[in-house]
């Protein structure tokens, strides 16, 4: 019994009980971006439809199309943007005709199961129930999670400012993850989609990351290498971002853009919104770090 | 048992003049049960003759033993356990019983066979349709307490994808349906405002089935008066067994108190307060459930199912996580709800509940005042009791079965006013004593409360001059509290209190956790009464659920339109404040503006102008000198008034947790006249 104790003492104690989270040393990443390498652009621009499913599956096609991404079998799980309680036009959440589209292409491409799930800023219910992505989505047969406590669980980034921090797990234990930002102002950030996207990825007290948000966000963007991003300007939030909730506030833009390179898609989406990307300083750093290239111009693109 | 039924006579000798006329009839009956247990003294034996004063003690003794078998399962699983006890006192005794019968039968009562569970006594069976009717009694009881506990856990917004985005986010079923059923609630809002508030009508619904049957919604229907009874069964007290339990069945002069209650609750509502809804047995109901109890179960079920989740299993996990998403979908809802001050209403529902041990439905004999209420209606019942008191031979079984401590036993008058018409006083006497019809000979019967004249009138008085008392010292004109902020399309505070029966629907709905009940923070009067916390959650800028439930109106049924202001003036709770000496651009020289982020208006009622400040560095650069001054950009956050809503939202992210940097006070609410902050907002010509 002593020595029964003793062990259980051993395995207990000093190390965070059963869980044995250790300091790894390097910034984690959780790479998804493992599609075959051809001849492709980066980065593609659709811009000749009015429809958003057509749009998306342009943007696709011209970067080889969901087969270069999504292989049979696999978990897809796919991050819009469903932060605010806002219906789609007001454009602060990612269109639920371009999320529904991406579905219709994973599931094409043979996926087993395609989950759809963000962590919300407003209430998720209403959130995922007023952007109209949890109709468009399920009748595809797309798995609709709804973040709650219990699908937090602590992960170390070993990022400069986001070190260990409550990730939503739906989101990481996918095979397959495609970011569907939408495309909007932000006012301290200046520009949000890719990148800022990412924020949905975490459980906690989100409030903190507010003090260095450009060092966070390009932390978050270290950590998420995702198989594919899907940005939306269908139609795009111009003032009062990150929510607007004026129909004024936003303008129809009809572009999606599929990318290969979250900093290149992010410094081009800026521009629509007019705001130049040597402004938006997480591209800056972004850059720096090696996860893409924010002189957009010069990265192979192409416009469909 | 015949001395311990002495006094209760001793009331009434007048009526039933001594020697009593059933005694030689019971004396028969009697004798023929000695005959078929010649070892063991019947239990009745000692009573059929008059036992001397010595014998009296013993005869208690056999009759509470007796008492103890028959009343296991005090429910009233009347015929169950009455059955069973009688099968043990006379085995096999039917042809005995038969005789017996038949001496019953020359004697008027009808003769039946039935080869149901044998009882004790002349083993007389209760009439089919009572029998029926305590079952069909029980299935209502456990229907309308699932209904209830069904509408509780659906007042809470769960989205679906079946929904179309620009669908209005709506409660599907009509949760409320309880609070606008309870004539308590519609008679005190009546009297406090003068009208009947939208579905409040429903209430006379209850009072029509009152009209007819009596009390049968205390019985039948309340999911609280059934909660007591559940309590009052299976609380297993060593204490209220037997004799004990006789006694504590039997009409008790406190019982008068939920009376005076009721009357003073009535006159607090003319006085202008439905502070009644305190003691509503529906609003407790909600109230100490809705935010006491779910709440708590809620947290032994995340604690355990995070415990299963940290094993590392993977199938466990998975399976735990599949059970968190389904009870965060039926029961609760997906994060832990947390009800500021609950304490004291789950308290008080403990020590409510715990009552049953010593008296069975204490709440609802004692203080229930929409019992009182239905009481008070039930003089002009239809259906009753009526007794042949000749044949009771004070085996005191109905007693031992009763809920609402009636006396339905012989040899008194039934008191219609406390009956909850469960019949089980039917179902479990062997004698045919007691009949339940339509229109019964009144002989025997107490339709109206006992109660005091004059206390009576000095408790309604009580009532009403309390309303001025407590407001003398807390005046909603002159002494706001900043933290009194009413939810959103509540009316002016006055009318709110009119109308506020404290059943924190509001609170239950509220998707974000941020309505809670008032502790003193309202004064005296506004306990449980909903305010808004923005601290542990704000208020959704497009959600009006806590108007569409709120059943008495003082929460307005608001749209979302009214609410955002679209076209029209929003509808605001208060303004946020900013403490410049703890927010971080103002003070610390640190980028933030969450606030102004989450501020849902547009524009949004906060705005950040862009400073370069002054900011000294955290470390030394230079060996030997001084940390050096950098220049660095902020914004800093102001509010803007005449847009601001109130929601609470900035106050609710702001990253400094304890004491947020901006916050939400009343100032300026739409619903005051009085607690105005801007010039262009003053209504002018109103006070």
């Amino acid at each position: 019994m002593l020595g029964g104790s003793t062990i259980a003492t051993a395995l207990l104690y000093e190390r965070g009980g059963l869980e044995l989270t250790r300091p790894t040393g390097e910034r984690q990443v959780r790479d998804f971006n493992s599609h075959t390498p051809g001849p492709a652009p980066v980065y593609a621009i659709a811009k000749s439809s009015t429809d958003p499913a057509v749009l998306v599956q342009r943007a696709v096609d011209a970067l080889g199309g969901m087969k270069r991404f999504v292989s049979r079998g696999d978990i897809v799980a796919i991050k819009p943007n469903i932060g605010w309680d806002r219906m789609p036009v007001h454009a602060a959440n990612t269109n639920p005709r371009v999320v529904a589209e991406v579905v219709r292409l994973a599931f094409e491409a043979g996926a087993k199961q395609v989950v759809v799930t963000d962590a919300s800023c407003n209430e998720p219910n209403r959130c995922f129930q007023r952007s109209g992505i949890w109709r468009a989505v399920y009748g595809l047969g797309a798995t609709v999670i709804l973040p709650s406590a219990h699908r937090f669980r602590e992960m170390r980034m070993r990022g400069d400012v986001l070190d260990q921090w409550p990730v939503y797990t739906p989101l990481v234990n996918a095979d397959k993850v495609i970011n569907v930002p939408v495309a909007k102002h932000h006012n301290l950030s200046k520009y949000t989609a890719a990148m800022k996207n990412w924020y949905g990825i975490l459980g906690g007290r989100r409030n903190r990351l507010h003090q260095n948000i450009d060092v966070s966000i390009a932390d978050l963007a270290t950590f998420m290498r995702p198989t594919l991003t899907i940005v939306d300007a269908t139609r795009v939030l111009l003032r009062n971002g990150p929510q607007g909730g004026n129909i004024d506030d936003a303008r129809d833009m009809n572009q999606v853009i599929a990318s290969l390179d979250q900093v290149a898609v992010d410094a081009y989406g800026a521009t629509l919104i007019g705001e130049k990307p040597e402004r938006v300083r997480y591209l800056k750093l972004g850059h720096e770090r090696g996860i893409g290239n924010m002189d957009f111009m010069n990265v192979a693109h192409v416009e469909v | 048992m015949a001395s311990g039924h002495g006094h209760s006579h001793s009331g009434h000798e007048a009526e039933f003049p001594s020697p009593l006329p059933w005694l030689a009839q019971k004396g028969v009956v009697l004798a023929l049960d000695a005959a078929a247990r010649p070892l063991a003294p019947a239990p009745d034996e000692p009573r059929a003759v008059n036992p001397p004063a010595a014998l009296i003690p013993l005869s208690r003794v056999l009759d509470s033993a007796r008492k103890a078998k028959a009343s296991r399962g005090a429910d009233g699983a009347s015929s169950k356990a009455a059955g069973t006890s009688g099968a043990a006192a006379e085995p096999g005794s039917a042809p005995l019983r038969a005789e017996g019968e038949a001496k019953q039968s020359a004697s008027k009562a009808p003769p039946k066979k039935k080869s149901g569970p044998k009882r004790p006594g002349s083993g007389i069976p209760a009439r089919p349709i009572i029998r029926t009717l305590v079952w069909v009694r029980r299935a209502a009881q456990v229907f309308f307490f699932g209904l209830f506990f069904w509408f509780l856990c659906a007042t809470a917004f769960r989205g679906t994808f079946s929904a179309r985005f620009d669908q209005p986010v709506r409660l599907p079923l009509p949760v409320e349906a309880f609070l606008l059923a309870d004539p308590f609630v519609g008679a005190m809002t009546l009297l406090s405002t003068h009208s009947v508030y939208r579905g409040l009508a429903w209430s006379l619904g209850i009072l029509t089935l009152t009209l007819v049957f009596g009390r049968v919604f205390c019985g039948w229907i309340c999911p609280f008066g059934t909660l007591h009874h559940f309590f009052g069964w299976i609380f297993p007290s060593r204490y209220l067994r037997g004799g004990r339990r006789v006694e504590a069945n039997k009409t008790h002069g406190w019982q008068a108190a939920k009376y005076y209650m009721m009357w003073g609750f009535l006159g607090a509502a003319v006085a202008g307060s439905a502070i009644g809804g305190l003691l509503d047995p529906i609003c407790v109901a909600v109230r100490a459930i809705g935010l006491g109890v779910l709440p708590a179960l809620q947290y032994f079920g995340i604690r355990t199912t995070t415990a299963a989740a940290t094993t590392n299993l993977r199938s466990l996990q998975m399976a735990t996580d599949g059970a968190q998403d389904t009870l965060s979908q039926t029961l609760w809802t997906a994060n832990q709800s947390y009800f500021n001050q609950t304490w004291f209403i789950l308290f008080s529902l403990v020590a409510i509940l715990f009552m049953n041990r010593i008296i069975p439905r204490f709440w609802c004999r004692a203080l229930c005042p929409l019992g009182a209420f239905l009481g008070v209606v039930s003089r002009f019942s239809l259906f009753g009791m009526e007794k042949d008191h000749a044949k009771c031979t004070d085996c005191n079984l109905c007693l031992v079965h009763c809920q609402g401590a009636d006396s339905p036993q012989g040899g008194v008058k039934h008191r219609e006013d406390e009956c909850h018409m469960c019949l089980n006083c039917e179902a479990a006497c062997p004698e045919d004593v007691i009949k339940f019809r339509f229109l019964p000979n009144l002989r025997s019967a107490v339709k109206t409360p006992n109660l005091e004249r004059r206390t009576l009138l000095a408790t309604g008085a009580a009532g009403a001059v309390a309303v001025p008392a407590l407001r003398v010292a807390n005046w909603p004109d002159k002494a706001y509290s900043e933290k009194v902020i009413r939810p959103p399309g509540a009316v002016e505070e006055r009318e709110f209190l009119e109308r506020c029966i404290r059943c924190a629907e509001c609170m239950k709905v509220c998707p974000n956790n941020a309505l809670h009940p008032a502790f003193f923070e309202a004064g005296i009067e506004g306990l449980w009464t909903p305010i808004l916390i923005p601290r542990i959650g704000y208020c959704e800028f497009s959600c009006v659920l806590c108007g569409q439930v709120c059943p008495t109106g003082a929460i307005q049924k608001i749209d979302e339109k009214q609410k955002m202001g679209v076209g029209q003036k929003p509808v605001s709770m208060g303004t946020a404040m900013y403490d410049h000496g703890r927010c971080l651009p103002w003070a610390m020289a640190t980028p933030c503006i969450v606030c102004e982020e989450f501020c849902p208006t547009s524009p949004k009622a906060i705005w950040a102008e862009e400073v370069e400040v002054p900011k000294r560095d955290s470390k030394y650069t230079q060996k030997g000198e001084q940390a050096a001054m950098l220049m660095i950009k902020v914004q800093r956050p102001h509010v803007e008034p005449s847009l601001c809503v109130g929601c609470g939202a900035c106050e609710k992210v702001c990253p400094i947790v304890d004491k947020p940097a901006v916050y939400v006070t009343n100032a300026g609410e739409t619903r005051s006249k009085t607690n105005v902050i801007l010039l262009e907002n003053t209504r002018y010509g109103q006070t």
